[in-house]
């Protein structure tokens, strides 16, 4: 209940900033950090919760990305049917993925998602219809009130879809679902023997990390009002969803929120202040840094914090 | 309620590898069978046989069960394990970074199990008082000897009928196999349990076994009726109670 009332609190306070005066930068910044956040948090229900390494997050998102661009330009469908055409497209990905690979275990799984990321890239860049590798400028039909401008309004936008996959992420993890999910990354062999059923798990795993991770892509064409192969299948979605999940700690789901709001706010203000180059070199050195000296996470740390202060 | 356990001319195998030729074997209601044999004889692999864990390549594994036949190469473990038969798998395959309540309550996974759950918590509890006391520490932080302990309550927690113990006395110190065997057979009292045990400490599993087989190379090579028939046989005075021939 608590979180249900924190999550709608802070719905209407992305709502009540975007129709207020503040500096339409923030919301451009802000649109790219929040979706930092969705596609974090859906990499660790089968990152985190399963422990299957997915490289595979440009795959799910452009795949969302291009389904929303296709409804557009065929239907002119509004935002929201393509969100939702996003993620049935997403998770209908993940389950052809899920059945393909999940049967690999540790490397040979990482190895083969990043394999879809250059598919499906391939696929888009000799698709003429949406703009082969030149890409395809969109027109952006009229926001619609009470926003003023696009970055407004998607900045809420992704806002709800933030929320929206924290609150699967959460029931996910206090589910059997998510019981099952830590005892196969613990021991995926006592996890059958204990009648788990492990691959229908990894499966369902699979399709609801890819489905939010496609409805996370599908506003970006909006957002831009372009697509364009080559930036929208980037491997950096795999590092803002990897990256995120590992700073912020994978065991729970307030993990890959805080560390997609460090890691996402962080390569924000550098990019500005300083350059794109270090931004990526900075994000580098951060997750070595977490890898070696903090490995579970921010959550790690505050953990370790509070056990040391209570005694 | 009667159950018993048919194994019939099972072979199986690890691709090239053959790890069982036809072995058969009988459980009846109520009874703890001792399978018997040192390693790399089948043990583990005929057990994960009647899990539906290892596929045979032939051979029939059936349950019956009130009136009913259940051909056990046909179904997935989790079937399996809603049938009412769980195991106890060797080196006990804990979930190591999980805590002692999260692998008791996995071990209750299947949804005909979660109804009960509450009352087979408290069952399990009450069985291993040790268990409860480190309720939220991490099962791989144990000792082992509350590892082995944790792992057959787990399997408790489905509420099963046919219970497979796997080599409880690996990697166990003298004492401490001597009280899980113990522990077993107090517990099979207890719930009303039919056992399956492979073992390669012959003394201790014939403790507590009313029968016994002894597997040799993938093939059953005595079938003892009783403990005394295990006893008394040449093959194991010679080769586990160390007479010389």
């Amino acid at each position: 209940m608590k979180f249900w009332i924190a999550a709608a609190l802070l719905f209407l306070a992305a709502f009540g900033v975007a129709i207020s005066g503040v500096n339409e930068y923030f919301f451009f910044a802000a649109y790219v950090v929040l979706t930092a956040v969705t596609l974090a948090t859906a990499w660790n229900i089968l990152g985190g919760y399963a422990g299957y390494v997915n490289f595979g997050p440009p795959a799910f998102f452009g795949t969302g990305a291009y389904t929303a661009v296709v409804l557009f330009k065929w239907l002119g469908a509004p935002l929201a049917a393509q969100i939702a055409a996003g993620a049935a497209m997403g998770g209908l990905l993940g389950f052809g993925v899920g059945l393909l690979t999940l049967r690999l275990r540790g490397i040979f799984f990482a190895i083969a998602t990043v394999a879809v990321v250059f598919i499906m890239e391939t696929l888009m860049i000799n698709w003429r219809y949406v703009g082969g590798a030149t890409g395809l400028q969109l027109l952006r039909p009229p926001v619609i009130a009470p926003f003023e401008t696009y970055a407004r309004m998607l900045f809420v936008v992704a806002a709800f879809m933030a929320l929206a996959s924290v609150a699967v992420a959460r029931y996910v993890q206090g589910s059997w679902i998510g019981r099952g999910l830590r005892a196969l990354r613990d021991s995926e062999e006592a996890a059958e023997a204990n009648g788990v059923p492990t691959l229908k798990l990894k499966l369902f795993a699979c399709v609801v990390s890819g489905a939010l991770m496609g409805a996370a892509g599908a506003p970006m064409p909006m957002y831009l009002s372009f697509i364009e192969p080559a930036s929208t299948f980037n491997l950096s979605y795999t590092i803002s969803a990897l990256g995120g999940s590992i700073i912020g700690g994978m065991s729970h789901w307030l993990g890959p929120i805080l560390g997609a709001l460090l890691l996402g706010t962080l390569q924000q203000i550098i990019t500005v202040t300083i350059s794109g180059e270090v931004n990526v070199l900075i994000v580098g050195v951060l997750l070595v840094l977490f890898v070696v000296l903090a490995p579970e996470g921010i959550l790690g740390l505050l953990k370790r914090w509070f056990k040391a202060s209570s005694k | 309620m009667a159950l018993s356990l048919r194994i019939r001319d099972v072979a199986a195998g690890y691709g090239a590898v053959r790890a069982l030729h036809g072995v058969s074997l009988e459980i009846s209601h109520g009874k703890t069978v001792a399978l018997l044999g040192t390693n790399g004889n089948g043990k583990s692999t005929l057990m994960k046989c009647v899990m539906g864990m290892v596929r045979p390549t032939a051979g029939t594994v059936v349950l019956s069960m009130e009136n009913k036949n259940y051909d056990l190469t046909r179904l997935s473990t989790e079937e399996i394990v809603n049938l009412g038969v769980a195991m106890v798998p060797e080196g006990r395959r804990l979930f190591p970074k999980l805590t002692v309540e999260e692998n008791l309550l996995l071990g209750a996974f299947r949804r005909s199990a979660r109804g009960e759950i509450g009352r087979n918590l408290s069952f399990a509890y009450e069985a291993f008082p040790v268990l409860a006391e480190r309720r939220r520490q991490l099962a791989g932080s144990m000792s082992g000897g509350q590892q082995q302990m944790l792992a057959i309550a787990r399997a408790l927690m489905s509420a099963p009928k046919l219970l497979l113990v796997d080599e409880p006395s690996v990697g166990l110190a003298p004492i401490l196999v001597s009280h899980t065997i113990t522990k077993i057979k107090e517990l099979k009292e207890k719930y009303g349990l039919t056992v399956l045990m492979a073992e390669q400490n012959f003394h201790q599993a014939i403790r507590i076994a009313d029968c016994g087989y002894i597997i040799v190379h993938g093939e059953i090579v005595f079938e003892g009726k009783t403990v005394d028939d295990l006893e008394q046989n040449e093959l194991v005075k010679n080769y586990y109670l160390g007479s010389t021939v």
